[in-house]
């Protein structure tokens, strides 16, 4: 960056003002560039770190390493349908969340019915991404802060859930399973009892994590206290996911704002409680990610129950062409709140799709959490977002 | 509270930057409120008791083609659980809104996105600067009469 050119080049030209941080460099200050190549920023995102010997004074985020036009394209589709692969891209390790969103915006838009059972294997899917999610958040939080070990245990859970989408829809990351009106396929015969094998294999290993990571002496110290989220901040931040719920906010899209059937199901919401520290710290925001799982698995159980028989795909034409409208709808993906708002002009193609990101709302709260920590502090406070990059710069 | 009171309240509080509404027949009902004035009516509608709009859910930039730009801001309130939209219309030859960063500190990127994307100014934003395209970049990429560089820096783009 330029000014940290002049910055090194002496004392004497001074640049006027930092852009993002809307001031002079004071004496003692100087900063340090983070990212985009850095292991623990989760992708390619550069924080100029504005630091006074060992404490963060400001932090100015730098993104758009991975912007890639998504809504432009949308806009260029032939139709409706197109652009859930692109969907499928945004929150990689969460696809299925992506586009169970778009779904529902589309059949909202449209007034299309989805058969039950089409509604029952979406709440399946979604709630196995949040666990796939949640296991790579997880343990790669451990990796940040220096426990090698949960990230293998993540992984070698994640691989059982990945092979039940394998068998579902042929893909392992990227799905483009739910289609608007329905789903590409039906879910293969021995489904049911793979599900039940896994949430009964799964339930233990939480316990395990816990032991292992979550009541880690170690791990604690360094992530109890830190980063601490008010409520009313991260209100204010339209923060939401496990960063709002870590704060103590109980406000979860599913129970609070139902869509889909998740008003037929019976699971709680974890709340960060400050349990080892302060609330809204980033044992919190972890911890809730944990406890998200077990409910997770919950959800999960009852649906395969009460899984309906019947058709994956409601009567819908190939050539959509709606009314001329526009929705807004959100849906609680992993991350936090998905928000779509589409613009119909009544052609086939999209006029407008505007993605609310919770990853980009989450991240714009980074400088609020980190102004008074240590540098690697930082480290622990942004893994604790849970950010993918693909997801902040779509 | 349904729409129609919240639309009610605005128009005894702001007569004159209540410019319509859409209530019925929509997914979303809508409020149109005049750019100048939106700050305002986004700080009241924070504020007041029995609307208490906390979160700024999205803030969308919107090209309606023909020279006429626009703001959509959807609103949620924690506590009362409801919903609202409000909307600004603009011209592309004075692209000028209020910011309300102050009110929201969400919109704070938001707006900046949409500074990026559609070249609309949010007057009284601290730091109002391209956020995903480069920062030297030229154009607004989301406007409908948009068109792809020929060249960046000096360099040809290759398609």
């Amino acid at each position: 960056m330029e000014h940290a050119a002049t910055q090194m080049s002496g004392y004497v030209s001074r640049p006027a003002t930092i852009p993002g941080l809307g001031r002079q460099l004071r004496e003692h200050e100087m900063v340090i560039s983070m990212g985009p190549q850095h292991p623990s920023t989760h992708g390619v995102l550069r924080l100029e770190l504005v630091v006074d010997g060992e404490v963060v004074v400001d932090v100015i985020p730098h993104l758009g390493y991975l912007h890639r036009c998504f809504e432009k394209h949308c806009e260029h589709m032939s139709n409706y349908q197109q652009v859930i692969p692109y969907a499928d891209r945004m929150d990689y390790v969460a696809a299925m969340s992506n586009e169970f969103g778009y779904a529902v915006a589309c059949e909202k838009l449209f007034k299309i019915e989805v058969p039950e059972r089409v509604e029952y294997i979406r709440v399946i899917m979604a709630e196995f991404s949040r666990i796939v999610s949640h296991l790579i958040a997880i343990g790669t939080y451990g990796m940040d802060i220096g426990a090698f070990t949960p990230f293998l245990y993540c992984m070698r859970d994640r691989e059982h859930v990945l092979d039940i989408f394998e068998q579902t829809c042929g893909a392992r990351l990227l799905y483009n399973y739910m289609w608007v009106g329905g789903l590409s396929h039906d879910v293969p015969p021995d489904f049911a009892d793979k599900v039940k094998a896994f949430c009964k294999y799964f339930r233990p290993n939480i316990k395990e994590l816990n032991d292992l990571l979550s009541h880690n002496k170690i791990f604690i110290d360094r992530t109890a206290n830190v980063g601490v989220l008010p409520p009313e901040v991260a209100i204010n931040y339209a923060c939401s996911g496990p960063v709002l719920r870590g704060s103590g906010v109980k406000w979860d899209l599913r129970k609070n704002d139902p869509y889909s059937v998740y008003d037929r199901f019976d699971f709680e919401i974890p709340v960060g409680t400050g349990k080892v520290g302060t609330v809204g710290d980033c044992w919190d925001r972890y911890m809730v990610r944990v406890r998200e799982m077990e409910q997770s698995v919950n959800i999960i159980e009852q649906a395969i129950d009460q899984l309906p028989s019947g058709d994956v795909r409601a009567a819908v034409p190939k050539r959509i062409r709606p009314e001329r409208g526009e929705v807004y709808v959100r849906t609680e993906t992993p991350k936090g709140e998905l928000g779509y708002y589409i613009v119909s002009d009544g052609t086939p193609s999209p006029y407008r799709v505007k993605v609310k990101s919770p990853c980009f709302v989450n991240l714009s709260a980074l400088p609020a959490m980190s102004r008074g920590a240590m540098i690697a502090d930082i480290v622990a406070i942004l893994g604790s977002i849970d950010i993918v990059l693909g997801e902040v710069d779509r | 509270m349904i729409p129609q009171e919240m639309y009610d309240i605005l128009r005894a509080e702001f007569d004159d930057a209540v410019l319509g509404a859409q209530l019925e027949g929509v997914l979303d009902p809508e409020l149109t409120v005049s750019p100048e004035r939106v700050q305002d009516v986004a700080r009241f509608l924070r504020d007041e008791q029995n609307l208490q709009f906390d979160t700024l859910m999205c803030l969308t930039g919107m090209d309606y083609t023909g020279g006429r730009l626009g703001v959509v801001y959807h609103l949620a309130s924690i506590k009362w659980g409801h919903k609202i939209v409000l909307k600004t219309e603009l011209t592309a030859e004075q692209p000028h809104c209020r910011s309300v960063e102050s009110v929201w500190k969400t919109a704070n990127w938001h707006e900046r996105e949409a500074f990026d994307m559609f070249g609309i100014i949010f007057d009284g934003h601290p730091d109002l600067r391209r956020i995903l395209n480069p920062y030297d970049w030229e154009g607004y990429p989301l406007r409908k009469d948009y068109r792809v560089p020929e060249f960046y820096n000096g360099m040809r783009v290759p398609y």
